[in-house]
């Protein structure tokens, strides 16, 4: 009977994953002693941070597409369905149109989700750049904004790059000067705890640039309601803000079939943070997004987890004990205009340095997005 | 005192770093009605000043912090 490793999702983590137990394995599977399969909802893999660029008309959604089967490993089998559920006693899967799913060692990369709908308003009175949809009409909106106040608004964390929102702001902040219009424009950024940013040196970092580009900050501020018609931002602390283009980071949540199964709440799954092991059964492990540990939910965070896990099944499947560990190695570029950046580094326990931005980095981060393709495919 | 303090809920957020155990607390006081008493279990630190201060911002009341050993129970009642 051949082992098999299951793995939920086709984004950044199970990509990475399946390469390289495709590479690690792969005299195994030849042999037939291990299957690998793949289940995810979409033909398509999404490298999410090209969305950042797509408000500023620098690329465009479908640069951010490639289907999937291009960039997995041939010896991993790909079933494109949806999960409904996990049966942590049966060691089984359920799928939305095909037969359950049985698995010996099953790795959760599923992603967040995104519940604009927890904030009333948000959805018909806001903008936001955390989907394809949504990146290409704050395009539009941008385009025709000439004028007025621009606010944004993170709502709640954790949420996908936690960078993002700062780089947004400066990027608009240069990107509106360049159009002669930053004069006409007043940009304010909040965020929900009492600095700009959840990292102790990128909130003084990003603190000092907004007061040198003059982008006014609020803190403790938790948008609970917007008011579409009035433009009106409101908030839980009592504060109120008036916008003329809202872009708002919409919360986040992790999967519902997390919590189902009983694997973590808020549908986070509850891992030890080094083994990326399930605390709630056996043979499961989390990477990405929706796994709950202390650091970033960042893309680099998905890769370095998926070669830990890629390591410790290879390890059980040979009968070995498993050693590879996750030391919370996180790595984000930070635009800090449009053709300056910097980048931070860190571990768990570590607060990182940020470095003054500069061309060559804005230009390492671009080399990167077009790299990001072999990154996927296990060759970097 | 903190012994026969009932919470309505009780949020573990032990482990988590910052600003993890406040941002919880913040979405469940979204969540719950005036008068709900929240028990927010923190092995942060920084939530001992982050959370009092966002209360007070906020018009929310801080009831007691409790040392719990290795982690602190921090009880609020939501205005
Ligand atoms: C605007 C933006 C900019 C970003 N910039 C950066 C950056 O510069 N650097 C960086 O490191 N990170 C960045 N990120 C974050 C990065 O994109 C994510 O952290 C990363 O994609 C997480 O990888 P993942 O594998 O956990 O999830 P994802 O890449 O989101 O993949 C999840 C996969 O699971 C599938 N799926 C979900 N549910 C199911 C189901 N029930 N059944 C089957 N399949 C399912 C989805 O279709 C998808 O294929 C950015 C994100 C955004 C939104």
């Amino acid at each position: 009977m051949s082992e098999h490793i299951v793995i939920v999702g086709g984004g950044t983590g199970g990509t990475v994953l399946a390469n390289r137990l495709a590479d690690k394995l792969g005299a195994e599977i030849d042999s037939g002693d291990v299957q690998v399969t793949m289940v995810t909802d979409s033909q398509d893999h999404v490298y999410k941070p090209i969305w950042l660029y797509v408000p500023f008309g620098k690329k465009d959604p479908a640069d951010a597409r490639r289907p999937v089967a291009e960039l997995v490993d041939r010896r991993v089998d790909i079933t494109y369905d949806r999960v409904t559920g996990i049966d942590t006693d049966d060691k089984q899967l359920s799928l939305a149109d095909g037969p359950a799913m049985a698995y010996d060692h099953l790795t959760l990369a599923m992603g967040v989700e995104l519940v604009p709908d927890e904030v009333p308003g948000l959805k018909e009175g806001g903008h936001h750049f955390y989907g394809e949809d949504g990146a290409t009409e704050l395009r539009d909106a941008m385009a025709e904004f000439t004028e007025g106040h621009l606010v944004l608004s993170v709502i709640g964390v954790p949420h996908m790059c936690p960078a993002a929102p700062v780089e947004f702001v400066l990027m608009a902040d240069d990107w509106l000067r360049k159009r002669g219009v930053r004069d006409d424009v007043e940009i304010t950024y909040t965020y929900p705890i009492q600095r700009a940013h959840g990292i102790q040196s990128v909130a003084d970092w990003a603190t000092e640039e907004f007061e040198e580009k003059d982008i006014n900050v609020q803190t403790f501020f938790n948008a609970d309601e917007v008011d579409p018609e009035e433009k009106v931002l409101h908030s839980m602390e009592g504060k109120e803000l008036d916008y003329d283009l809202l872009v708002g980071i919409p919360p986040h949540t992790g999967s519902e079939l997390v919590t189902e199964a009983g694997l973590g709440d808020g549908g986070w799954v509850d891992v030890d943070k080094h083994t990326l092991e399930a605390t709630a059964a056996e043979d499961v492990y989390a990477i990405g997004d929706v796994a709950d540990v202390p650091t970033s939910k960042a893309g680099s965070v998905a890769h370095y987890e998926a070669g830990t896990v890629a390591d410790r099944i290879a390890s059980k499947v040979r009968g070995q004990v498993p050693t590879a560990t996750y030391e919370g190695k996180t790595v984000c570029f930070i635009e800090a205009g449009m053709d300056e950046a910097t980048f931070v580094e860190f571990a768990y326990g570590n607060e990182p340095t940020v470095r003054p931005a500069s061309t060559p980095v804005h230009w390492a981060k671009l080399g990167y997005n077009e790299s990001y393709w072999l990154t996927a495919r296990g060759l970097l | 005192m903190s012994e026969t303090m009932e919470p309505d809920i009780t949020v573990d957020s032990r482990g988590a770093t910052c600003p993890g155990p406040l941002m919880d607390l913040i979405g469940k006081v979204k969540q719950s009605d005036p008068g709900t008493v929240i028990e927010l279990q923190t092995s942060d630190d920084s939530s001992k000043s982050d959370v009092p201060d966002w209360l007070d911002e906020a018009g929310h009341n801080l009831l007691e912090v409790v040392d719990q050993g290795d982690y602190w129970s921090v009880y609020v009642e939501t205005a």
